[in-house]
Parts: C-alpha cells; structure tokens; sequence
C-alpha cells in the first residue's frame, strides 16, 4: 500500500471511487451532448444537461504534461523523485496521475507516451495510476 | 453623485507602499504586515484611518484589517482568488468608488510566508476537488502543481529548458542593483540550468524565493486625487480584467496557453481604449519562470512561439523595447505567497520615477497577475497621465 494523502469521496465522486476499487476507471458522459468530462459533477459543464451517466472507459491515455518532484511532501515519507502528471484519457477528459513502472527520467517520458491505467491501493481507496502501455 | 467609468483615468491611485521591512521578517506577524503597510500608504496618499470608507484584503478577514486600523467601512471586499487577488481588488475599489459606494479605499496585502508568524496552519482538505484529485498524487505544493503545464507549452513551441533558464537571467538583471531583492548575483543560462532540481524542468532559481512582506494601496476619484498633497504622484486606472478557469490545473481549458490570461488581458485592454504599442512597462506575475512566457503570449505583446526568443535576446532587460519585472520580479525580489500586490507596487514606483532601477519616461504599466495554480487571473492597465 503507497504511503500519501487520501482521497474521501463526496456523494457527487462515490461512483468514480467505487469505480477504483473495483478495478475500473468510471467516469461519466454527457448524454444531451454525449461528452465526457472529469471531475465528477452531477450535470454537465458543457451544456449543463443532468442527464448524465458514469461509464467505464478504456484507462488508455497519452501523456500529456508532467514534472519529476524531487521533493516529495512530507506526507508521502519518501525522498525517492515522483513522476507527477496530466494524462488525456482516449475518451477525452484530462486528469492528474502519478506515472509508474517507469524510470524518473525525461528521456523515457516523451509527450504523448501511450499509457495504461492500474490502480493502486492508499488507506482504503484505489488511486488510477498509469504506467507505459505495451505496444 | 453621477455615475461615471471606473476605467478610463476616472479612479486613481494615490498611496502605495510595501511594509517597511519585506525579506525576512520574523518579529511582524500577517496583520503587523497588512497595518504597516497600510499606514505608510495612507501617509503617503496624506491620508489617514479616519479618512478610509472602503476596505479591501485577500485570505486575512477585512474585519480584522479595519479594526487593526480603527476604520468603520461602508464598503468592504473579501475577494480571495489566489495572488492576483489585489488586483482585482483595484478594479472593484474603482467600481465601487465610481458608484458612489466608497470615496477612500485602503487594499491591504500582509503575509509571513517565510516566517510563518500569526499566520493560519496549512491544512489539507480530503473532501475537495483537489483533496481528491490532484494531492493524493503528490501534487501539493506550488512547484509540483503549478509547474505541470510548462511542458506542453514548451513543446508546443519548440522551446525547451533553456528558454525557462533565460526567463531568469533576464529578469535577475533588474534585481542586482535593489537592495530589497533577495537573489542578487549575475547568473547564467548554465549556471541556472545546474542549480539544485526542484521538480524538472524547473531548477531552484526559476521557482520564486520564499519572503515575508505586505502592500497597501489607496483609492480615491480622479476628481478627490486634485485636492490631496499627493497629487503630482497620483497613477490613473486605465483599464482592467478578470477571468477564472477550475481550481483544478487539469481542468484548464488549454494546457499550453491560459484562457484566463487572454481574457482577462483583453477586457483590459479594450476598456483602457489603448494598444500594446501604447505599454511602456510590463509585470507578468512570476512565481514560477513558465508564466512570463504565457503571459507575454496570451495578452499578445508577442505573437504564439516568440516569448522564448523575447526574454533570450533581450528586450524585457534595461534598455529593452519592454521593460518586465523591473524590481526583480517575484523570482528574485519577494514573493510571500501572494505576489500581486508586489507587482502592482513596481508598476507605481516606476509610473512615479521613484524605482530603484528607473525605466525612463514611462507613462503606462501593464500588470498581468495570475491567481492560485492556474486558477484565475487579473489585469491592470495604469497610467501616470490622465487621459
Ligand atoms: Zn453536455
């Protein structure tokens, strides 16, 4: 189990956490507009609809932007660098990940490096993490 | 009263000053800072306590600043939207002063960011957007957070590291003369490039230094300003904007160029009625050495891909066709926690010809601030002359 802050869902995110614990990335699309979007909220931030729904979705992403921190917070009781990122999931949204299964090193990391996400277990939730798909 | 623009030279700025001591200040708590500050700028508008109707602060409580000071406000703003914040408090100041709702305002910044005195602890909060999306991933601090972007903007454009770097050393220029800068020594691209890692691509000195310190400003009409001692010095609200995007940096609209920044940037442009020709003098909020370079992007002094190119050969440096961060900027001057107050403080000393390093016959400052981790923005454009 990584060591680091946990997450505490709130009614409009328990279905995206239930979704982690399950092994599955859940997020949820618009269906007046038929978007995804991410964060979890209960109506649609492009054209406000609330009709809308969760879905599992691929977990494939591209690596979009990241840093190496080389100075982990202290809450994490480690000094080892993070990979730190923003993944564009293939169904569009954005979101925040850690890179694993990979080297800190700005040679292995080219933007838009196929990914794949796994989920890793902090306190009693899932983190989606992603590492290097196989090609 | 009859209602008149707050932009246009309307509203001026007749006091400004910074606390007395910023840099390492560990025997002033967070409040000492704001009423420091604001005393000195009252002295210098030539106003007093007494005189104030309308009071403005960021994260610290209005009441707390006014009963510091012994003012009873008719007007009060508690807009906090991270460190442009007192920017916006300047175009709410004229708008409430253009309406009749306030005639004297104080804007009060305070903050021991380095020495933490009378400050509020840090807490996490689990249950937020950020609690649940962003810190669980280590994603906290400003240089692991505010810094995710740079990437995709660098690549975008072709730039890399290097560009960051001349970020630096441009602006580093401008604070080795000023005694009230924190970092001071030349340095080079290299030498800059090898300092201690942070958080790739960024090194030590492309991230901000960590100081204590406070500003004030005072508001008055342009009409009020005539008749106080002050008058000579008085800085003219030309222009202003705002814009806010997510409190998430992966939710911006854009990685590589901050629709806030456009925004909020040509709201001020098109309500002071001036073009970028007209700008003698710029402050691009920079906590981190990324910024500059969207900033002089998005609020179009340059055209997509030429910051990189701007800073390297030199024309935001003295001498430059646009002066940028002429005290230093936020990574080698100050830089509490929330910078906006000390950039629109350079914007008054030079637009006065009181600047430890002087931009000669400058008549108009732009001011781009940015507020939380990509979250907001504000924009000012002021001037010495009234239109
Ligand atoms: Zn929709």
């Amino acid at each position: 189990m990584s060591i680091g802050p946990i997450p505490e869902p709130t009614p409009e995110t328990l279905a995206f956490w239930q979704g982690t614990a399950a092994g599955e990335l859940r997020i949820q699309r618009c269906r007046a507009c038929e978007n995804f979007y991410f964060y979890p909220r209960p109506f649609c931030p492009k054209c406000n609809s609330d009709e809308v729904e969760w879905q599992p979705v691929s977990g494939k992403a591209q690596l979009a932007s990241y840093i190496i921190n080389y100075r982990p917070y202290e809450d994490f009781q480690t000094e080892e660098p993070q990979i730190i990122a923003l993944v564009t999931l293939a169904e569009g949204p954005r979101m925040c990940t850690n890179i694993v299964g990979v080297a800190p090193d700005p040679d292995q990391l080219p933007l838009g490096l196929a990914l794949q996400v796994a989920f890793e277990p902090r306190g009693e939730q899932f983190l989606p993490v992603f590492k290097p798909a196989r090609s | 009263m009859a209602m008149m623009s707050p932009n246009g030279g309307h509203i001026a700025i007749v006091g400004a000053s910074e606390s007395s001591r910023i840099g390492v200040v560990p025997d002033m708590s967070m409040i000492q800072l704001h009423a420091d500050a604001a005393r000195l700028a009252l002295e210098d508008a030539g106003l007093t306590p007494a005189d104030v109707d309308g009071i403005a602060t960021a994260e610290t409580q209005v009441i707390e600043v006014a009963a510091m000071l012994g003012i009873r406000p008719r007007w009060m703003d508690g807009t906090t939207i991270g460190g442009c914040s007192f920017l916006a408090h300047v175009r709410h100041a004229a708008a409430a002063i253009a309406t009749g709702q306030a005639d004297v305002v104080l804007i009060t910044h305070g903050e021991s960011g380095r020495s933490w005195v009378g400050m509020p602890n840090y807490s996490m909060n689990p249950r937020g957007p950020d609690g649940q999306f962003e810190q669980p991933f280590g994603a906290i601090t400003p240089y692991s957070l505010f810094t995710l972007p740079a990437l995709a903007f660098l690549e975008a454009r072709g730039m890399s590291q290097r560009d960051l770097a001349e970020v630096v050393v441009a602006q580093r220029e401008w604070a080795i003369p000023n005694e009230r800068a924190q970092r001071r020594s030349a340095v080079t691209v290299d030498e800059v490039l090898a300092g201690p890692r942070v958080a790739y691509p960024f090194t030590r000195d492309m991230c901000c230094v960590v100081t204590d310190g406070g500003g004030a400003l005072v508001l008055v009409s342009a009409e009020r300003a005539r008749d106080l001692p002050s008058r000579d010095r008085a800085v003219y609200l030309l222009g202003s904007g705002e814009a806010c995007e997510s409190v998430l940096v992966s939710q911006m609209d854009d990685l590589t160029s901050f629709g806030s920044f456009r925004r909020a940037s040509a709201e001020a442009f098109a309500t002071a009625g001036v073009g970028h020709a007209d700008i003698d003098h710029a402050m691009f909020y920079d906590a981190f050495a990324h910024l500059p370079l969207y900033m002089l992007e998005d609020t179009g002094f340059v055209s997509f891909g030429e910051s990189g190119g701007f800073f390297a050969d030199g024309h935001t440096r003295p001498g430059g066709r646009l002066p940028v961060n002429t005290q230093g900027g936020g990574m080698s001057y100050s830089h509490s926690g929330m910078y906006g107050m000390f950039a629109i403080q350079e914007s008054m000393r030079q637009l006065r010809g009181e600047a430890v390093v002087q931009v000669p016959g400058i008549e108009t400052s732009f001011v781009q601030g940015v507020g939380g981790l990509f979250w907001s923005a504000a924009s000012l454009i002021l001037s010495n002359r009234q239109p």
